[in-house]
């Protein structure tokens, strides 16, 4: 396949929440709670950020350090659960605010936690093709848990772009293949502010299994083993679900060492497994093997065997954060301003 | 404000689309069809062309807002500036992503893409630039020695911009 990543970028909001102040309100052990989840910490948008804002700033980013014209894109898709608008587009607003409009498609995607993977492989079809020069695909997310709920623990906010294209090609993509199953481990009805999930079950039927089948059969199809790869990337809704597929698989602390990101920002859906490749993309060099194994709810896993090319010595990476230092950085908020933010207190009035 | 005259000022909101005079090339923001500028104003005709501001400057002026306008309850206080462009212009907007007591005179910031206000629940959202610091944006060489994952990282709160 000529077709791969020609430049990414990554944005996560500024504020923090730690499990220990969730469970503080709720009369829970927050922190053991965050402990077996291994979420140290989540992100919290401000209340002036939301899916459109996120992907816009990522790709911006990711348009700069590629020094692409926004005008040689023609496609742009933007996965998530949690679009703005139940009818109008996000990509819409996205290609507008990147000077990418009128010539190109743009939609939004939906599928749980892999709407951002399944907008790669769309844009790998497009410019496979010769349809377009550049395809765009985002995975973003401002997700909510019920007050209360474990999920509130981990859901977070962030997201990632990434341009595909066949020119100074960054990344290669060797193979690309999914696992898909209807299976009802987590949902959310039409008018429903929060989503549902079905406890126990969201783990081995649901993100074990497909994650481990969808592994498998990439790396039959490739002829690989997980020695092959230098990095490896999970979907990772918690910290502890992708330790456990990777030891599970015969991959090593090292190889997962860029690509968890969810411990120190929490659970971004959508962005997840993208923002923990952009992290494998800023530390990585020439010749290293890839493997991204991402999983939405519902459910499905779509699977991307990289590697690294010489291009990638010459990106620029410069401009705008790493994604360590939004690890790294933050400001934490209590339970009282994060509600507050995040539209949890009841206004009065209508 | 209406939502065809929002929809109107979108280049300019999403994407700081202004316009330059290329006969004394000043920038201007919002776009000018004439430039004041020239000794001879009538010069300018036909020679002002659409320019899009990069986005960074430096904060000129700014005051802390504590009485929030409508849409803005949420964000009190917060801090109005206006900024300065590189390319000349100096814009009105909001500072994002830093402490009121923080915000100084000579700020270097990056125009922001945020939320502006909604419609009340079920109308539009109108979208535009604000301004954010501009971080540190080191990249540490590939390969280069950072804490592992999975080692617990301790809360280090904000790293302001020196
Ligand atoms: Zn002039």
């Amino acid at each position: 396949m000529e077709a791969g990543i020609v430049s990414y970028g990554a944005y996560v909001p500024r504020y923090r929440i730690t499990p220990t102040e969730i469970g503080r309100v709720w009369g829970a052990d927050g922190e053991s709670m965050g402990q077996s989840l291994n979420v140290h910490r989540k992100s919290v948008p401000a209340p002036d950020e939301d899916t459109i804002t996120i992907s816009t700033e990522a790709l911006r980013v990711a348009l700069i350090r590629g020094a692409i014209d926004p005008q040689q894109i023609g496609a742009i898709y933007v996965g998530s659960e949690s679009h703005p608008y139940a009818v109008k587009p996000t990509a819409t607003v996205v290609a507008q605010a990147v000077g990418a409009t009128p010539h190109l498609t743009a939609a939004d995607f939906e599928f749980a936690c892999k709407a951002g993977t399944a907008a790669i492989q769309t844009c790998l079809g497009l410019v496979g093709a010769e349809m377009v020069r550049y395809g765009v695909a985002i995975g973003s997310d401002t997700s909510q848990g019920a007050p209360g709920d474990a999920l509130e623990y981990s859901a977070s906010a962030g997201g990632a772009a990434f341009v595909i294209g066949r020119d100074h090609v960054i990344a290669r993509v060797e193979h690309t293949v999914s696992y898909t199953t209807d299976t009802p481990d987590f949902w959310r009805r039409e008018g429903q502010r929060y989503p549902s999930h079905s406890g126990r079950f969201t783990g081995e039927p649901a993100y074990f299994r497909h994650e481990t089948e969808c592994a498998h059969h990439i790396m039959e199809v490739a002829g690989t083993t997980p020695a092959d790869y230098r990095h490896v990337v999970f979907h990772q809704p918690n910290g502890k679900f992708p330790q456990r597929v990777g030891k599970q698989l015969g991959f090593s602390e090292s190889q997962m060492r860029y690509g968890l990101v969810t411990p120190y920002i929490g659970n971004t859906y959508s962005g997840a497994a993208l923002i923990g490749l952009a992290n494998v993309l800023d530390h990585a060099g020439p010749g290293e093997r890839i493997l991204v194994v991402g999983y939405g709810s519902g459910a499905g896993s779509d699977a991307f065997d990289l590697t690294t090319t010489d291009e990638i010595a010459k990106f620029d990476r410069s401009f705008g954060r790493p994604v360590q230092s939004y690890l790294d950085s933050g400001v934490e908020l209590s339970y009282g301003v994060y509600a507050k933010f995040r539209g949890k207190i009841h206004m009065g009035g209508s | 404000m209406s939502i065809a005259r929002f929809w109107r000022e979108t280049p300019r909101r999403y994407n700081l689309g202004g316009s330059k005079c290329t006969n004394c090339g000043t920038a201007y923001f919002p776009p000018r069809s004439v430039c004041p500028t020239c000794a001879r104003h009538r010069e300018s005709i036909g020679k002002m062309v659409p320019f899009q501001l990069s986005g960074e400057g430096e904060v000129y002026s700014f005051t802390t807002v504590h009485e929030p306008a409508e849409g803005f309850e949420m964000q009190v206080p917060y801090v109005l500036a206006l900024v300065r462009t590189v390319e000349g212009p100096m814009l009105t907007g909001q500072i994002v992503d830093l402490a009121p007591e923080e915000v100084r005179i000579g700020l270097k910031v990056r125009a922001t893409f945020r939320k502006l206000r909604e419609e009340g629940k079920a109308g539009v959202i109108h979208y535009g630039y604000k301004f954010a610091p501009v971080e540190e944006t080191a990249v540490r060489p590939p390969g280069g020695s950072r804490t592992a994952v999975g080692t617990p990282a301790t809360p280090e709160g904000d790293r302001a911009p020196a």
